[in-house]
C-alpha cells in the first residue's frame, strides 16, 4: 500500500476529483486533442496565447486519476509562461517521468509543484497517463490538431 | 447478499466428479510465484491463459530431443518433428470433431486465421455490393479484416445489434440477412462481456440465406466442447494461447471442399506442388495455406494443451468455471457503486465492470498491488464500449485454475480501490 499512497497522493486525488481549469477559455486561439488508444483516454487542451505568452489555459476530457490530475496541474503551472518556458517545462517533466533526469535545471523551481506525480515513475505502464496532457499541450503550441500516445515514440 | 456455502477448493456441479482445484493449480508453475509479495490471483485468462507444466515440458522436449524442420528432411529427426507437427493437426481435428485433419490449418493466431479467410474470400468470391454480417460483440480482429476488404472491394459491412444486457439480437440478425449476404462472421463468446451467442441459430439462418459462416471461437474453445460438424459452420477459428497452449499458434478449421475452392493467402515454400518461373501449382490443403516454416514447437505445445484440457474434461471445467462466475457475480453485485457490464443470460466466465469514482486503469493498478491481475481498458472492442457509453471496463476472466479465493482477493482489492477513490 505504501507505493500506492505514493502514487495516489492526496493532491493527485484532489485534482482528479476537482480538476482546475476544466473548461474551454472564451478567447482560446490554440487547441489540440490528444488520445491514448491503448486505454481510450481523451483530452483536449485549449490555450490563449497573447504576445508569445500563455495568458489562459484550460482542458477537457476523460481519463484515469493520473491523467486528469496531471492535466489539471499542468494548466496551473503553464499559465503566465512564455511559449518557450512552457516547452522547457514539458522537456523537464518528460525527462522526470521517463527517468532520464531528476535534475530539472532552469525549470527546477517550477516543477516542484509536479513532484506529486513522481510516484508514477514506479509504474511504467502509467507514464503515458501522466504525459498525455503535456503532449497535447505541445501539439497545441505546435499548432498541430491531434496527438496520439501511439504516434510519437517519445511518449 | 450473503453466500451460505463457500467451498474453498472444490466447486463441481451436482452430476460431475469433484474438480480438485489445488491439484490443477499445482500443474501451473507460474501460479506458485508471488507478485508484489502477494499470492497471484490471475484473472486475465481471456487475454492469455497460463501454461501447465505438460505444455512447457512438451515444448522443451521438442527442442531438446525432436526438433528439425518439417516436411522436407529425409533424416530421422525431421521425420520425428513432422510426426509431432502432423500429430498435433490430427489432435486438433479430433478436438473440434473435424471430418479430416486436412481441414485444420495452423496459423500464427486467431487474428491471422480470420485474415486468411477474409483475404482469400476477397480474392474471387466476394464482389462489390456483397454483404458481410458481423456483430457489435466482435473483437477488433473480426472487424478490421472485413473493413480492409470493404475498402478494397466495395463490399458492405452490416452489424448485428445487441441489447443492454449484451445479448446478440437474433431477430435483428435475421432481418439483416438477404440474398446479398455472402459471409457471416460472428463471435461464439464475447471477450469483453462474456456473452455466449446463439451460434447454432446464427449458422442455420446464415446458411438458409446462402452465406458462408465464420465463427470466432477464441473465447469458446477454452471453456466448452466444440463440434464443428454438429455446428455445421464453414470456418471456425481459435488461438492456442487462450487454451493453455503457447502463443504463436492459431487454428483455422474450414470445410475441405470450401478450402479447396479458395486461393492461397501467402505464397512461399511448403505450399506448392511444383514451381517454375512461369507457373506454380499449389499444394492441396492444408499445406496450401501454410506457406513457410510453420510454428512447429508451438503446434506440439498446443497438442499437449489439448490433451490437458481433454483429460480434465470440459464438463468438469465448465461446471467449475460456472460456479466461480456465479460466486464472482454475486460478490461483485454486492459492492456499492459497481456496475457489471454484460449481464447476458448465457455467459462464459468473464465479468466486466465499472466502478463509480475509479477509472479502470486506476482499478487495475491498485488491484495489481494486491497480486490480482485484471485487464483494464477497451478489450480491443471499442465499438462495444461505445455502445455502453464507456471508455473501458475492468475485466476479471476466470480460467480452470481460478477459485473462490481469487474472487475474494478481487473483492478485497476492490475494497482498497474504494478506500483510495471513495
Amino acid at each position: 500500500m505504501s507505493d500506492l499512497r505514493e502514487l495516489y497522493q492526496e493532491v493527485i486525488l484532489d485534482h482528479s476529483r476537482q480538476p482546475r481549469n476544466f473548461r474551454r477559455p472564451d478567447h482560446a486561439n490554440r487547441e489540440a486533442k490528444g488520445d491514448n488508444p491503448l486505454c481510450g483516454d481523451k483530452v483536449a487542451v485549449f490555450l490563449t496565447i497573447e504576445d508569445g505568452k500563455v495568458t489562459d489555459v484550460g482542458f477537457q476530457g476523460r481519463g484515469c486519476a493520473i491523467s486528469m490530475a496531471s492535466a489539471s496541474l499542468m494548466t496551473e503551472i503553464v499559465k503566465g509562461k512564455t511559449e518557450a518556458e512552457a516547452r522547457a517545462l514539458f522537456e523537464s517533466f518528460h525527462d522526470e517521468m521517463t527517468g532520464k533526469s531528476t535534475c530539472h535545471g532552469a525549470a527546477a523551481g517550477e516543477l516542484d509543484k509536479l513532484t506529486v506525480l513522481s510516484g508514477v515513475r514506479e509504474y511504467p505502464m502509467r507514464v503515458k497517463c501522466a504525459t498525455l496532457s503535456w503532449h497535447t499541450l505541445m501539439a497545441a503550441l505546435d499548432k498541430a490538431q491531434t496527438v496520439s500516445t501511439e504516434s510519437d515514440d517519445r511518449l | 447478499m450473503t453466500v451460505a456455502t463457500r467451498p474453498l477448493a472444490a466447486t463441481a456441479g451436482a452430476n460431475t466428479p469433484a474438480f480438485e482445484l489445488e491439484r490443477v493449480r499445482a500443474d501451473f508453475p507460474i501460479l506458485a510465484r508471488k507478485v508484489h509479495g502477494q499470492r497471484l490471483a490471475f484473472l486475465d485468462s481471456a487475454a492469455s491463459a497460463q501454461k501447465p507444466r505438460a505444455v512447457i515440458d512438451a515444448i522443451r522436449h521438442c527442442y531438446e530431443a525432436e526438433y528439425a524442420n518439417v516436411h522436407r528432411g529425409v533424416y530421422w529427426l525431421s521425420a520425428r518433428a513432422t510426426q509431432g507437427y502432423e500429430g498435433a493437426r490430427e489432435k486438433v481435428a479430433r478436438f473440434l470433431n473435424a471430418r479430416d485433419a486436412a481441414e485444420i490449418i495452423f496459423t500464427r493466431n486467431a487474428t491471422a486465421a480470420i485474415n486468411l479467410v477474409a483475404y482469400s474470400l476477397g480474392a474471387g468470391y466476394l464482389k462489390a455490393g456483397d454483404e458481410v454480417v458481423i456483430s457489435w460483440l466482435e473483437h477488433h480482429s473480426n472487424i478490421v479484416p472485413w473493413q480492409i476488404l470493404r475498402d478494397r472491394l466495395g463490399i458492405v459491412l452490416k452489424v448485428v445489434p445487441i441489447n443492454d444486457a449484451g445479448e446478440f439480437l437474433l431477430e435483428d440478425y435475421e432481418r439483416l440477412l438477404s440474398p446479398r449476404t455472402k459471409v457471416v462472421a460472428v463471435t461464439h463468446t464475447s471477450n469483453a462481456l462474456g456473452t455466449i451467442t446463439p451460434i447454432s441459430d446464427i449458422i442455420r439462418l446464415a446458411h438458409a440465406a446462402g452465406a458462408r459462416v465464420l465463427i470466432d471461437g477464441s473465447q469458446a474453445a477454452p471453456h466448452r466442447q466444440v463440434d464443428v460438424q454438429a455446428l455445421d459452420c464453414d470456418f471456425f477459428v481459435f488461438t492456442g494461447h487462450k487454451v493453455y497452449g503457447p502463443s504463436g499458434i492459431g487454428v483455422l478449421y474450414g470445410k475441405a471442399d470450401l478450402l479447396r475452392s479458395m486461393p492461397p493467402f501467402e505464397g512461399g515454400g511448403d505450399m506448392i506442388r511444383t514451381v517454375t518461373f512461369e507457373k506454380t501449382e499449389f499444394a492441396d490443403i492444408p499445406n496450401r495455406f501454410e506457406a513457410g516454416t510453420p510454428p512447429i514447437a508451438e503446434a506440439i505445445g498446443l497438442a499437449a494443451a489439448i490433451d490437458y484440457v481433454t483429460a480434465l474434461g470440459f464438463d468438469r471445467i465448465a461446471a467449475h468455471e460456472h460456479a466461480v462466475l456465479t460466486y464472482a457475480t454475486e460478490r461483485l453485485s454486492d459492492i456499492p457503486g459497481l456496475r457489471i457490464i454484460g449481464t447476458a443470460r448465457k455467459k462464459a466466465s468473464i465479468v466486466s465492470f465499472v466502478l463509480e469514482n475509479a477509472h479502470p486503469h486506476d482499478i487495475g493498478t491498485v488491484l495489481d498491488e494486491s497480486g490480482v491481475a485484471v485487464r483494464a481498458g477497451h478489450h480491443c472492442a471499442q465499438p462495444l464500449m461505445d455502445r455502453f457509453g464507456i471508455a473501458g471496463t475492468a475485466r476479471a476472466s476466470f480460467g480452470l485454475y481460478n477459485g473462490f479465493d481469487d474472487v475474494d482477493a478481487l473483492v478485497d482489492g476492490l475494497g482498497r480501490v474504494k478506500e483510495i477513490f471513495g
